[in-house]
């Protein structure tokens, strides 16, 4: 019998399979297949995410394109068993018949199959993470490779300006004009900073990035240094995500190893180094002059601009700063070009979103869909719709995004279209909610959020949380009067208006949609 | 390592200073900066005492005073909060028989809540050191500090 591979079966590794074990159940897949006579025939691979995120341990077969969820260490015996040595699909633990084409498991079970593909996730749940070749052989630093030996960094810039790539990590400005800042100004040493302090409840897309394509990321970081003229980049990270800070640590070693990173990078003078600086647990850093203030060894309070960063950065020094997201999509781009990158997403945002998606749904996890799909297309096609109840509301970009009800499911969510409601995209969390969630303990619970995450630098801000907090508590117990709705809506406009950072201006947005769009459950609350 | 040798992994600027902190929290047996190595860092580093505290006391991962062993960080965030939160709090403090920021009597468990974890995908979740659980319900907590204490008394 030949002993060519004829099957691959890839076990997602990243944070939330951990906890069911997904380390064991890859063992002991390697151990069956051993038993069989296997080894030969069926590769058992280690991968990032492979997109859901409640169906405990997910395991995808190629080149079938089945998936499975929910599989235990008992299981893997008679798993084997069925797929392998009988040759049929398991049925019990089957999560999908067959993959949409491309193999794109996050969209699996959709009805978008004309889905055109994905950019960030590309690599996510195909290949190996911790294996450098994998990536390389999936066009991994080739397209680094590409701009050190045939573009000037002008160049660089104008592709990743052509391509209307915006910032991912919530505010949304245009990527290659914030590199043309720090590019024009002639102090040195320049820095490149990833800000990867991602602590927007609801959120884990740049976890789930940097666990299932570091090189990406760094990849990414790298060409961003190139176009800047920066040979230092760091990646601020937030100290609870182990797992991507040692991926990124063996991704980085790894990268130096092949010359890819390090000194005169594919035998060019280029020098580009990364270092990972570890946060120690405070929401506010996300922003990122309060981040800049953290990776200085101070309290993490941000700073007035102007100056901006591009011009007195980290240690004064100009300095360039975006999300995980933002920089896994850079390689693509250059490697595919500015007009491919606009062709997906819609006129005012190019490309894709990625989103984690959450709450009472049936299938909560990791998706990447083009910018401008509806709020209705990710809660029905992609998270297999609400998992109990009716759908009630909805908020979008985490804690500090905006609450939608019903009538806006048909909004496509891209920046410029929520823009037009009054709303942002923010962070990429959809936190999908039923009926049995009361909008005044929901708000209530947010607002706690800020009172514990404010930092305290100004006064709307420090002040303004700890006062809504309370007047929500005192509604929420049955004790509130009419005057104090519209205390809340004045405190919360007055916080918009006069907080320092991005933080006390966003803190009050669910506070003043649930306001407009729900008043009845205010209302019933109140003493009549 | 002692603070110096900390300090000199490093490099004694004050831009490694989260990076020295934690791993001076890191190797206390109970989890926590204590005054004496407070009082090294700010003569080796130069940095007043009530610099240092300001500064570490703004992140809620350095704590002043010990800690458990163990250090269940209960996530409170609202996509936790819609799925149980509150009740796996709740069911914490009773089976502990401790409040919010108290350690257990043997000394094994100090609880605590936290911002969110990035695993909403398996709300509500906890993290208990470095190890994240989710999907939480009474009967798991129960079967969790099972296992922690069934190890520790060997």
């Amino acid at each position: 019998m030949s002993k060519r591979s004829i099957a691959q079966v890839l076990v997602g590794i990243d944070g939330n399979t951990v906890l069911f074990g997904a380390r064991k159940i890859k063992t002991k897949l390697i151990t069956e297949m051993h038993k069989h006579g296997l080894s030969e025939q069926v590769q058992v691979i280690e991968t990032g995410s492979i997109g859901p995120a409640n169906q405990g341990v997910i395991i995808g077969v190629y080149p079938a394109g089945e998936m499975y969820g929910n599989i235990t260490e008992e299981e893997v015996v008679e798993f084997v068993q069925e797929r392998f040595v009988k040759g049929r699909p398991y049925k019990k633990l089957l999560l999908s018949e067959k993959l949409p084409a491309g193999i794109d498991l996050t969209a699996y079970d959709s009805r978008k199959t004309q889905y055109l593909g994905r950019i960030v996730l590309d690599n996510c749940g195909k290949i190996n993470p911790e294996d450098i070749e994998e990536y390389i052989g999936m066009r991994g630093y080739e397209a680094l490779g590409i701009i050190l030996k045939e573009k000037t960094s002008e160049e660089v810039i104008k592709i990743v300006r052509d391509s209307g790539l915006k910032g991912r990590g919530g505010a949304g400005f245009p990527t290659g004009l914030k590199w043309s800042f720090t590019a024009k100004v002639k102090d040195t040493p320049k820095y490149v900073i990833c800000n990867a302090d991602e602590g927007e409840p609801g959120t884990f897309k740049d976890r789930l990035i940097m666990e299932g394509d570091p090189h990406k990321v760094l990849e990414g970081m790298a060409i961003c240094g190139y176009a800047i003229g920066a040979n230092t980049g760091y990646i601020y990270i937030r100290g609870e995500y182990q797992l991507s800070i040692q991926r990124l640590e063996k991704a980085i070693k790894d990268a130096e190893k092949l010359g890819l990173l390090g000194e005169n990078i594919f035998g060019t003078d280029f020098d580009f180094q990364v270092k990972i600086k570890i946060g120690a647990g405070s929401y506010v850093c996300g922003e990122e002059t309060a981040l800049l203030t953290s990776m200085e060894g101070f309290r993490g309070e941000p700073r007035f601009k102007p100056p901006f960063p591009a011009e007195s950065g980290f240690l004064a020094k100009p300095t360039n700063i975006n999300n995980v997201e933002t920089f896994a999509n850079i390689a693509p781009i250059i490697l595919n070009g500015a007009e491919w990158f606009k062709k997906l997403g819609t006129e005012s945002s190019s490309g894709t979103k990625v989103y984690t998606v959450l709450g009472h749904i049936k299938r909560s996890g990791l998706i990447e869909v083009p910018m401008g799909v509806t709020l209705r297309e990710i809660i029905y096609d992609y998270a297999g719709g609400m998992s109990s109840g009716n759908f009630k509301m909805t908020q979008i970009g985490g804690t500090a995004g905006n609450l939608l009800s019903s009538e806006f499911l048909d909004v496509p969510l891209d920046f410029q279209s929520l823009k037009e409601v009054g709303y942002s995209l923010g962070s990429g969390a959809v936190l999908i909610m039923n009926e049995t969630v009361s909008v005044v303990d929901f708000i209530k619970c947010c607002m706690k959020f800020f009172v514990h995450e404010s930092c305290g630098k100004c006064t709307p801000c420090r002040e303004g949380t700890r006062y809504a907090y309370e007047i929500l508590d005192k509604i929420s117990l049955g004790k509130g009067k009419a005057d104090d709705i519209e205390s809340l809506k004045l405190l919360g406009e007055s916080m918009k208006d006069s907080s320092f950072c991005p933080f006390g201006q966003s803190a009050p947005n669910s506070l003043l949609n649930s306001l407009s769009l729900f008043p009845e459950e205010y209302n019933n609350l109140l003493i009549k | 390592m002692t603070v110096k040798e900390i300090i000199s992994k490093y490099g004694n600027k004050r831009e490694n200073l989260l990076q020295i902190l934690h791993d001076i929290q890191n190797q206390n047996s109970q989890n926590y900066i204590d005054e004496e190595d407070i009082n090294l860092l700010s003569e080796e580093m130069n940095i007043p005492i009530s610099d240092i505290k300001g500064t570490a006391s703004f992140y809620t991962m350095y704590s002043f005073v010990p800690r458990g062993k163990y250090i269940i960080r209960v996530c409170d965030s609202p996509p936790c909060h819609i799925l149980g939160a509150q009740t796996i709090f709740d069911a914490l403090e009773k089976k502990l028989g401790i409040k919010e920021g108290e350690i257990t009597k043997d000394g094994l468990f100090t609880l605590e809540g936290t911002s969110c974890l990035g695993v909403c995908g398996v709300a509500p979740a906890m993290m208990i050191n470095d190890e994240v659980y989710g999907n939480l319900d009474e009967e798991k907590i129960e079967k969790i500090l099972e296992q922690i204490r069934e190890k520790e008394s060997k």
